[in-house]
């Protein structure tokens, strides 16, 4: 049987004898289908975990072999055990059972890929040291035998002291009795076969470990001699006291002066086992057959058919996001503006009315728009990395990316940024190294995404357009969209060479081969990338829109509403009777002029004639009285705003913003933006009284010099000061600017709190992006103003 | 004696020795990079960097900082 049954631990640990649940912990290199055989252990029964201080992942499942129930833990991939940092150090804390919160695991499943088993070897050979039973998966046997290698599983078992299970994870195939053995071998005693070390080093382990005590595993003092600087041995002199590195720096120099190497013994240690085992279980071609890999990578890494490649798959992937997404957001839009409507219109006005709907259901939908962008980048993520094409697109692009400190993984979440920073934070998971991922996810906001271009093209509409040469409009939209991709570079370079600083990180990526990438993981991965958006994210998200619909709503808020709904009562028959007369007049209009254009029946054009003139001449009538309430609502409004805290704070803020070229209004506009910068023009709408705006009709409209937005912003005048106009082209340009450089996205801020897992991030994002936004804005319109 | 940065693609070489004690060095040891280990440069990046390079059974790509730290022997170049 291939395919395993679905796992039933309730069922099947009634039937066993009750014990305790034991634990298994997986471990492996990278692009060994890892992620592969843990589905095909645990199922659909899998969470994802983190541990505090890393920003790694660990997936938790559970599985059942013979009847036992397992806990399974999917440690993070890694090439070896000799920890840096402390997400490389999150293997060995689990399986030492240093972890908090995670029991030691009774058996340690190891991976190692058939078609590269020296290499694979390394990490199962480590982890022979580490007092655990361990059971070895032997994966891609049918690559390995494709390229003409077979492995003698039994050899290879005896050789190692430990049981080796020959599976092909991707079809289910040896899972069965990988379950038998991992229930066999836990819980039994610890290998004890392993890599011979020269007896000098021995005798040094033995020292450190007795100055250390009994309760260091002598694995950890084994790393602590051979890494030097490493994570073990930072973590032992945090415990123990400076004594530890002097002792451990005196046992390397003595170990250099006997002729022993460090760092390299180790190596040559286990591969010289390793080679020792494999030489009499690994049977090789004498010559290596030429394979799909190599045949793929000729074109894909090609200078000119690679890069040509590159650059359609990139195109593809951004305009997935950027146009594929766009239906299905308008959608989300379309349906939570169409539930506030419904809400005002048959829920009691007041404060909590206002905050359910402007607040939270604001909000919600909010935090839902994101999805579609979301899902459409993981899937593409998750399958370009899954069939192996990510590390060849890192290959092309790690020279470019270099330049700014970065490396060839930086790319495609910095694409990504430009139709939105959301996705293409969470897209820098990609990234090992924490650093070159720091700096990735603190630039990223500033690529110009799409949420920026309601705000251009409103100004550069109302601004940019009339009375200049045609090309002045495209023109400045190119330029804000370069503002972010000449600065995110540079930001990035100097954020490496300042608060990033540290040692170049080591490049070394294996080019793993092509495969079929498997349906069930990019589906997982989706699905995994968006309920950590919405759950992590969304709760921030949430919380952010509901403070400032509150600061935008209060004091005044209540009897504002009150107000405005009496203005609108005493039109309320008119504004009905204009709906109905509108929805009689709409067909027999159209039919008429289908008639008229047709040259039709030229009596039924007159008899259609006399119905619509009176018509059109009441709903013309019915129009003006609705508008003239309308008229009146506005000052109530854009009053009640500017006697909101947020209005308050606004025009507290005045002479701050003045050197910008800012009236107090556009203050409170780009505070009220907070939670999105899209927000502003909605909220310029508000404020300048030309009713309510929802950014896309900005985005959509094709003549904008009609738009009552844009008319409101041209008149707009001073306060005191009715000869000044607000708005000169120098302040669009300074409003643009500082939209194209601040971080007025509340999303963004709460990705970035959760991929750092700090709060500080976030924040000095906020206030490096807004202080770049103020000095840019400010830049701005001081030339403007000597130029104009 | 020459350093892995210096091969053109299709020559191949013999790994004398690696330069260094820290972990960049370590890390190349770890992925197989030791004394005496053949190799063969597979082809550069269009950009000129990184290098990659085939390393026993599977394939290796590292920047030319990396591979300066790899003394090799140059044994010829593969014919194809």
């Amino acid at each position: 049987m291939s395919s395993p049954a679905p796992d039933t631990p309730g069922l099947s640990a009634t039937l066993a004898i009750p014990t305790r649940r034991l634990t298994a912990a997986l471990l492996g290199n990278p692009n060994t289908g890892k992620t592969t055989l843990f589905n095909a252990l645990s199922g659909l029964n899998q969470r994802v975990g983190n541990y505090p201080g890393v920003t790694v992942e660990t997936k938790k499942g559970q599985m059942t072999c013979s009847g036992q129930v397992f806990d399974l833990i999917d440690l993070p991939g890694t090439y070896s055990l000799a920890a840096r940092s402390p997400d490389e150090m999150v293997a060995v804390d689990v399986i030492l059972g240093h972890q908090a919160g995670e029991p030691r695991p009774d058996v340690v499943v190891c991976l190692a890929d058939a078609s590269n088993l020296d290499r694979n070897l390394y990490l199962t050979v480590q982890a022979l040291e580490l007092g655990v039973p361990i059971v070895v998966a032997l994966n891609m046997i049918d690559v390995a035998e494709s390229q003409g290698i077979r492995v003698d599983a039994v050899g290879l078992a005896r050789a190692l002291g430990v049981p080796v299970v020959p599976i092909q994870a991707n079809k289910r195939i040896g899972i069965d009795r990988l379950r038998e053995t991992i229930a066999k071998t836990a819980g039994g005693p610890p290998p004890a076969c392993g890599a011979k070390f020269p007896d000098a080093f021995d005798g040094e382990a033995a020292a450190l470990s007795a100055a250390l005590g009994p309760e260091v595993e002598p694995f950890l003092v084994r790393r602590l001699l051979i890494d030097a600087g490493g994570y073990t041995e930072q973590r032992l002199s945090e415990r123990f006291g400076n004594d530890v590195h002097v002792k451990a720096k005196q046992a390397r120099e003595r170990l250099a002066a006997a002729g022993v190497k460090v760092p390299a013994v180790e190596m040559q240690a286990r591969y010289g086992w390793i080679r020792s085992v494999t030489s009499g279980c690994v049977h090789r071609p004498a010559q290596r057959a030429t394979t799909w890999t190599d045949r793929i990578d000729r074109i894909l890494t090609h200078k000119v058919w690679g890069t040509a490649t590159f650059v359609v798959i990139m195109f593809v992937v951004f305009e997935s996001i950027f146009t594929a997404a766009k239906p299905i957001m308008s959608l989300i839009d379309g349906a939570k503006d169409y539930l506030i409507d419904l809400g005002h219109d048959i829920l009691p006005p007041g404060q909590f009315t206002s905050l359910l709907l402007d607040g939270v259901v604001q909000g919600v939908g909010s935090v839902l728009v994101f999805l579609p962008q979301i899902l459409i980048l993981f899937g593409f993520i998750a399958v370009l990395e899954d069939c192996g094409y990510m590390a060849r697109a890192a290959f092309l692009m790690d020279k470019l990316m270099a330049r700014c400190g970065l490396s060839g993984k930086s790319f495609i979440p910095m694409l990504s940024s430009v139709a939105c920073a959301v996705p293409g934070i969470m897209a820098t998971r990609v990234i090992e190294n924490r650093r070159d991922r720091l700096a990735t996810i603190l630039v990223a906001p500033l690529m110009s995404c799409s949420a920026r271009l309601p705000v251009y093209i409103l100004l550069i509409g109302a601004f940019l357009t009339k009375g200049f040469p045609w090309w002045v409009p495209g023109l400045t939209m190119f330029a804000m969209y370069s503002i972010g991709l000449v600065l995110a570079p540079l930001v990035a370079l100097a954020l490496k060479r300042t608060l990033l600083r540290g040692e170049t990180p080591i490049f070394l990526m294996e080019m793993p081969l092509y495969k079929r990438p498997s349906l069930w993981i990019v589906l997982r991965r989706m699905y995994d990338a968006a309920r950590a958006f919405v759950v992590r994210a969304g709760t921030i998200i949430l919380a952010a829109m509901v403070i400032v619909w509150a600061l935008l709503y209060y004091p005044g808020g209540t009897d504002a509403e009150g107000q405005i709904r009496e203005m609108r009562e005493v039109v309320k028959e008119d504004s009905a009777a204009l709906k109905e007369k509108e929805e009689t007049l709409a067909p027999l209009q159209k039919e008429l002029q289908q008639l008229s254009s047709n040259a039709g029946d030229p009596t039924r054009i007159a008899e259609l004639r006399q119905q619509v003139q009176p018509l059109s001449d009441e709903v013309e009538k019915l129009q003006k009285i609705v508008a003239g309430a309308e008229e009146k609502v506005r000052p109530v409004e854009a009053e009640w705003k500017r006697q909101s805290y947020l209005g308050r704070l606004g025009q507290a803020i005045e002479p701050a913003v003045r050197p910008l070229g800012w009236d107090w209004r556009i203050g409170v506009a780009a505070l009220a933006s907070f939670p999105a910068r899209e927000v502003v023009v909605g909220t310029l709408g508000i404020i300048y009284q030309a009713g309510k705006v929802d950014p896309d009709d900005i985005s959509s409209a094709k003549d904008l010099s009609e738009n009552e937005l844009t008319q409101a912003l041209q008149s707009a005048r001073w306060d005191g000061n009715p000869d000044r106009k607000v708005f000169t082209v120098p302040v669009a340009l300074s409003l643009m600017v500082f939209f194209a450089l601040c971080c007025q996205c509340a999303s963004t801020l709460a990705v970035i709190r959760r991929e750092t897992r700090s709060w500080f991030w976030p924040a000095f994002t906020f206030v490096y992006m807004t202080g770049l936004a103020y000095v840019g804005a400010f830049a701005v319109y001081q030339i403007g103003q000597l130029l104009m | 004696m020459s350093s892995l940065d210096q091969l053109r693609p299709g020559q191949r070489a013999r790994i004398d020795s690696l330069d260094g004690v820290d972990a960049l060095t370590q890390r190349l040891m770890e992925m197989g990079l030791l004394e005496g280990q053949e190799l063969e440069v597979v082809r550069l990046a269009p950009l000129g960097e990184p290098i990659e390079i085939r390393l026993g059974d599977y394939c290796l790509s590292l920047r030319r900082r990396e591979a300066a730290r790899v003394r090799v022997t140059p044994l010829g170049v593969t014919g194809e």
